[in-house]
């Protein structure tokens, strides 16, 4: 005896309704966020595209339109970033594991700590330049208007981010991994440095990635921080003056000549060109340490 | 000064209590007459803050033979078989009275180190818990962390663990890929292997199989009853049969109500050989519990 069954699916009004919407919603934000990028790069684009050149990547700032270009400012830029991120990510990833694995979890201490990371994370970033200002070019270490300091600065402000989005890789880290490593006769050092560690990194990568793109692209503190004058020399060391790109921008842009309003735009391109090559490096360097863990 | 004794004594002496007492404590204990004991416990009680989770264990668990824990869930089998190495010491607030002897060497002593006592007493738990390594690199973990074995002892070392654990045929070709990409039973079987890497004289076992289908069930036992003649096995189990089928002792848990207050405490009803436990319990409740008329 066959019965014959209709497997065609009727949602009722109301929940496919619910769900049409809630679609729509998902596509208008996706239109919208890269809407946002597609009309900035295409605006920037149009505007300075027919600019670019690797003339403009090896010349120096100038006042002369001809001779103009950004090589000292993107120089700056990575050293600044770059020695900023070799400082900050061990520390904060260091200071993440601290908290997560040793420190007394929910004693008052750490739980001031906590805290005091959270607010850091929300401190505007021109306050930490004022504090770079008074103690590290001026006050105890003066240190000048330097690479060093200004690294210094951005390593600041790139810790309590490091440090919250590492807290979070390792929670994530199941704890069946942990209780195995001990059950063999594991410390617990041993246990969070061979197995806690590897297993947080791509995590604390792709969060990492965040703080690098927002370090690259901020100039308030910097601006405090001596990074507004056409340098045109590249830095040696961290003892060297330096400028950076975000202020070189600005400074072409707030030049009354066209010309030089164009170029400001030729150098956000090449900022974002910067970015999105740092990411996918990012990217590939996090996707190499997964595959390496899962053989 | 007995032989056996003595032995006993150097077997323990780094756990850090080589000058405890070298009576033998089989009086103070009720069950089955156990001579050269791998655990005494003596009045042992666990508790979680202030929540006893079981409380007035006597017992002693013999050596190279598997001991059983039975009992309905909740009863504090798992509590219990995780005092045995010190694995409730991760748990913030967990705390153990009472004696617990491992030969000799009194494990919760001031002095003993637990990371030596999990080295020596492995665990293998509930749900299998590979790392995110190659299998090779799974069974080198424990020998790893223990020392610094040259490249050709560690080959020699995964063999062995990997034949004594039956999986030595399945994974030879292999054994550069991923742990996670083998079966629930195989897997298991690896962290059993993992376990015997390190050369321990105890594995216990927590539900090691109830994560597993029937076939893959059937070959752990197998690796069990191998195992004993090498190994002092304690296994928890919610399945009386597996019980019945491999453990030489069993121990029967119950919770009853704590008469202080509202809380439940587990119990132990009845110790003793497997077959009086299943054939002529003395306690009606584990009549009632190996009749399946419980539990
Ligand atoms: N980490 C823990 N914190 C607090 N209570 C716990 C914890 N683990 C287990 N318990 C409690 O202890 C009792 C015994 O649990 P458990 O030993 O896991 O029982 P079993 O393994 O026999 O099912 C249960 O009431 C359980 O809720
Ligand atoms: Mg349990």
């Amino acid at each position: 005896m066959s019965q014959t069954i209709s497997l065609k699916g009727r949602l009722s009004a109301r929940r496919s309704f619910i769900d049409g919407t809630f679609r729509l919603f998902l596509y208008l934000s996706i239109f919208i966020s890269l809407g946002m990028i597609f009309w900035i790069v295409s605006s920037l684009w149009s505007q300075a595209g027919w600019l670019l050149s690797w003339d403009l990547l090896t010349q120096y700032p100038s006042y002369d339109i001809d001779n103009a270009g950004f090589q000292s400012p993107l120089v700056g830029s990575l050293w600044v970033v770059g020695i900023a991120t070799l400082v900050a990510l061990p520390t904060g990833l260091l200071t993440a594991l601290y908290l997560e694995e040793f420190a007394g979890k929910g004693n008052k201490f750490s739980r001031l700590i906590e805290l005091n990371i959270q607010n850091l994370a929300g401190v505007p970033a021109v306050v930490f330049g004022l504090i770079g200002l008074a103690f590290i070019v001026r006050g105890f270490v003066k240190w000048g208007f330097t690479v060093g300091s200004a690294a210094a600065v951005i390593a600041m402000l790139m810790l309590p981010v490091i440090i919250i989005v590492s807290r979070e890789a390792i929670r994530a880290v199941p704890p069946s991994y942990r209780e195995g490593a001990l059950a063999l006769g594991a410390t617990p050092w041993q246990a969070v440095w061979r197995l806690v560690l590897p297993s947080a990194i791509p995590g604390t990568a792709t969060g990492s990635i965040l703080a690098v793109s927002r370090a690259i692209g901020e100039s308030a503190p910097l601006l405090l921080l001596g990074a507004l004058s056409f340098v045109t020399f590249n830095p040696t060391g961290l003892d060297s003056p330096f400028t950076i790109m975000p202020l070189t921008i600005f400074k072409y842009a707030s030049d009354s000549r066209e010309e030089f309003q164009i170029l400001a735009s030729a150098g956000s391109l090449i900022l974002m060109a910067v970015l999105f090559v740092l990411n996918l490096i990012a990217i590939i360097l996090r996707d190499i340490a997964t595959k390496k863990r899962n053989v | 000064m007995s032989n056996e004794l003595q032995t006993a004594a150097t077997h323990t002496e780094s756990l850090g209590n080589n000058q405890g007492s070298t009576e033998p404590m089989n009086e103070a204990t009720s069950g089955p007459k156990i001579i050269d004991p791998v655990f005494t416990l003596e009045e042992v009680s666990v508790s979680y803050g202030k929540y006893v989770a079981v409380t007035g264990v006597n017992l002693q668990i013999p050596s190279n033979d598997i001991t059983a824990f039975i009992g309905p869930s909740g009863c504090g089998k798992s509590t219990l078989i995780r005092t045995l190495n010190r694995t409730n010491d991760l748990i913030p607030g967990a705390s153990v009275a009472g004696k617990v002897m491992y030969h000799d060497a009194d494990l919760y002593d001031s002095k003993a180190s637990a990371v030596e006592i999990r080295r020596r007493i492995g665990m293998v738990f509930q749900k299998p818990n590979p790392f995110p390594k190659s299998i090779y690199e799974n069974v080198a973990f424990g020998p790893k962390v223990n020392g610094r074995p040259k490249k050709s002892e560690l080959d020699a070392i995964v063999e062995k663990s990997l034949r004594g654990a039956a999986l030595w045929d399945e994974v030879k070709d292999r054994l550069g890929a991923s742990a996670l990409g083998l079966s629930g039973g195989q897997q298991q079987r690896l962290c059993i292997a993992r376990s015997l890497a390190v050369q321990p004289e105890v594995i216990l076992m927590d539900e090691p199989c109830s994560a597993l289908d029937p076939i893959a069930t059937l070959r752990i036992e197998e690796l069990m009853m191998e195992l004993k003649k090498e190994y002092t096995i304690v296994i928890v189990t919610h399945n009386m049969q597996q019980a019945a089928r491999v453990s030489t002792y069993t121990a029967f848990f119950v919770t009853e109500v704590n008469p202080l207050g509202d809380l439940r405490t587990g119990k132990l009803v009845e110790y003793d050989e497997t077959r009086k436990i299943f054939s002529t319990p003395l306690d009606p409740r584990t009549e009632a519990y190996v009749t399946g008329k419980m539990g």
